[in-house]
């Protein structure tokens, strides 16, 4: 049967299936427990198990990571989230210098499972201190696994095995994607980490993306065949481990690779991604590689500058089209129109967010 | 207490005026054309207003994302203000920043952000270079309660106190972060005056809602402040009225009660004060429409403003990132 959920409820469900099947899980953030529950992703949580196991905490995200941390090293499977990857900055020394380490550093004595749910805001102004997509810094880091799924199949898939991983997982939840439904079944299922999906088969060009650009890369690869190029998308669902054996085996294939990333340009996931390739599939290149992926500058805020900072389809299109040498369009050529704003995702959104 | 009648009508007109403005936002912004958060403060005047009196252009103000009151009464320019909020060119961050980033360096306004306590720090900063430089200024820092639990506030009040600085704290304790009550946030021993004593900072803690009393205790910190003796914390117990963020009101997500709401609404420190002011024949009920009728246009041809002025160019996104 196809059971179709949001990712939101989906990222919910996990939550909720790994804290019955494991005593030692246990959730906190700011907000949890309350009736908003993390856009819904931890709604009803706290009655079903308890203020002990789902709870609230102090806005103090360094200690409270530093805490999460330390029950982890005696057998608690903590769960933290953050409702902007921006206001869980503080915490980067516990997360860096002690979560990714500790395994390591004590000579593979003692562990660190912890979960990390971040989640990117994008639009209505969110701006520079509110929207910050930083998953290259945290891939950077040794000791750190690094996931970013883009359905709700995988969104739930991939919690649960973050949830049962024995080290630190970032786990990065775009916000636009919450709203958006797919196929879920109900049962407890895992989707490994470090596995990368091949969204839509193709023959002529490689997109790598991840997380919401993901859509905007399969909306590429529509509008590209009916010009005639057949666009494979490669959703990598991890950042770290990245599965570069999927990613080199299609270009293999196809010759050419646009890595599209959700975050800045410069010394982030597309360019590592062109790496792989520069080392491994050198020579089954026809053309030169091609990023999409953000300036590299800050978000703004004013809708009139974040509307044209963000990459879309449109953007990757052109990108693969000067690849074959030819013109670039508009989205109005393209048949692209949008019933919304482009600083929302959706109707439902008509306000602050 | 009495009060002095230009003292006590400009504390007046300085709530008034934030209360106003808030309320055009509340009006407008379902119009979606303020396409940014905003975090209003209607309900919490009376500590901006009270505090801020006390400053002179030439002090420094820090704040949070929950700012516009603080803004608005260290001088702020209404008109950047609604151009910042409507995203335009004019407004004081050129459109880069919106309603959680405002500034207005002319009136020593350095920055408003809104990760919690992220500014304190700051603050305590532009205090520090301010007193190497042998500058005679304060510097005041506003933050909410939650604020106080992040590490890097104590980090603040120790070298704050360390070194003396001119550092006004001042803490407005609305009872809530977002949806969570202070109760699962912080053990309910807990003294915020003794925890700054303990770094050796003296402070006092009152009604945020009394305007009189926010002027009376910050008189006497600002008097300690000038006086070189070293930085001082105030905290100003209040509510907010509306949402977290946004517009509307919210009492009905079930987080605090409808009753709660209306014992502070009650204590609505705007209306209390025109009572007052009235009461003591500080201002006639004319007087009081006259003072609303000139707020209001003044309101108005910001609002104005704001929506004509245009919106800044798209390659606009890629300058200064770099000084
Ligand atoms: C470091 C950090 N953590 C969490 C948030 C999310 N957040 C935004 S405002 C807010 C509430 C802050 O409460 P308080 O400082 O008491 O100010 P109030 O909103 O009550 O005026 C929170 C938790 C944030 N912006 N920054």
């Amino acid at each position: 049967m196809d059971r179709q959920i949001t990712y939101a409820q989906a990222v919910l469900e996990a939550t909720e299936q790994c804290l019955a099947a494991d005593e030692s899980v246990y959730i906190m953030g700011l907000g949890v427990p309350d009736p908003k529950g993390i856009f819904g992703t931890t709604l009803g949580l706290v009655n079903k198990f308890g203020n002990k196991r789902v709870l609230d905490m102090p806005v103090s995200e360094n200690g409270m990571t530093g805490i999460a941390i330390g029950s982890a090293l005696v057998g608690m499977r903590p769960i933290m989230t953050h409702q902007r990857v921006d206001f869980m900055l503080i915490s980067l020394d516990q997360i860096i210098n002690n979560a990714a380490k500790w395994h390591y550093m004590f000579g593979g004595s003692m562990k660190v499972p912890l979960v990390i749910r971040l989640l990117i805001g994008r639009g209505w102004g969110q701006g520079p201190q509110h929207s910050q997509s930083l998953q290259a810094l945290f891939a950077h880091i040794p000791g750190l696994k690094v996931v970013m799924p883009a359905t709700a199949y995988d969104a739930k898939g991939m919690l649960i095995s973050a949830v049962e991983d024995n080290n630190p997982v970032i786990y990065i939840e775009h916000r636009w994607l919450h709203n958006i439904f797919g196929h879920v079944p109900e049962e407890m299922y895992r989707v490994p980490l470090g596995k990368a999906r091949i969204m839509f088969e193709g023959e002529d060009v490689t997109m790598v993306s991840s997380s919401c650009m993901t859509l905007d890369a399969i909306r590429a690869a529509e509008i590209l065949r009916k010009d005639g190029i057949s666009a494979e998308v490669i959703d990598l669902r991890s950042i770290k481990p990245l599965d570069q054996e999927t990613i080199v085996n299609s270009v293999k294939k196809t010759g050419r690779i646009v890595a599209v990333d959700g975050g800045w340009r410069s010394f982030g996931v597309s360019g590592e991604v062109l790496a792989v390739v520069a080392e491994q599939a050198y020579r089954f290149l026809k053309e030169a590689p091609k990023r999409v992926a953000f300036p590299d500058v800050p978000t703004p805020t004013s809708w009139a500058l974040a509307n044209h900072y963000y990459p879309r389809a449109v953007n990757i299109v052109n990108a693969i089209k000067s690849m074959f040498g030819l013109p670039g369009q508009s989205e109005e050529q393209m048949g692209i129109s949008y019933d919304v704003p482009l600083d929302v995702p959706d109707k439902t959104f008509t306000g602050p967010f | 207490m009495m009060a002095d009648k230009t003292i006590a009508m400009s504390l007046y007109s300085t709530m008034l005026r934030i209360r106003m403005v808030e309320e055009k936002i509340v009006e407008l912004y379902p119009e979606q054309e303020m396409r940014c958060p905003v975090h209003l403060c209607i309900g919490q005047e009376a500590i901006a207003a009270g505090v801020c009196a006390h400053l002179s252009e030439k002090d420094y103000l820090m704040s949070n994302h929950r700012s516009h009151g603080h803004y608005l009464a260290k001088g702020g320019s209404l008109k950047a203000m609604f151009a910042e909020i409507y995203g335009k060119a004019a407004g004081c961050s050129k459109g880069k920043g919106g309603s959680m980033h405002l500034v207005d360096l002319d009136v020593g306004i350095m920055g408003t952000t809104p990760i919690v306590a992220g500014s304190i720090p700051v603050a305590v900063g532009v205090a520090f270079g301010s007193a190497l430089k042998g500058e005679d200024r304060i510097t005041v820092a506003f933050f909410g309660d939650a604020a106080t639990e992040e590490g890097v506030f104590c980090e603040s009040l120790n070298f704050a106190a360390l070194k003396k600085l001119p550092v006004l704290f001042v803490c407005e304790n609305n009872y809530f972060s977002v949806y969570s009550p202070l109760s699962v946030r912080q053990p309910a021993e807990r003294d915020n005056l003794a925890l700054v004593k303990a770094y050796g900072i003296a402070g006092e803690r009152g009604d945020g809602n009394n305007v009189l009393e926010v002027y009376r205790a910050t008189g006497k910190a600002v008097q300690y402040l000038r006086n070189g003796k070293g930085p001082y914390y105030l905290e100003f117990d209040t509510y907010r009225w509306r949402e977290h963020c946004g517009p509307n009101y919210d009492n009905d997500l079930g987080y605090r009660t409808e009753e709660e709401f209306l014992r502070w609404r009650h204590r609505c420190p705007a209306d209390n004060f025109e009572r007052y002011l009235v009461q003591e024949g500080y201002a006639t009920p004319e007087k009081i429409i006259e003072i609303k009728k000139k707020i209001s246009r003044e309101i108005d041809e910001a609002v104005t403003f704001a929506k004509q002025c245009p919106f800044p160019d798209a390659g606009d996104a890629f300058i200064d990132v770099y000084a």
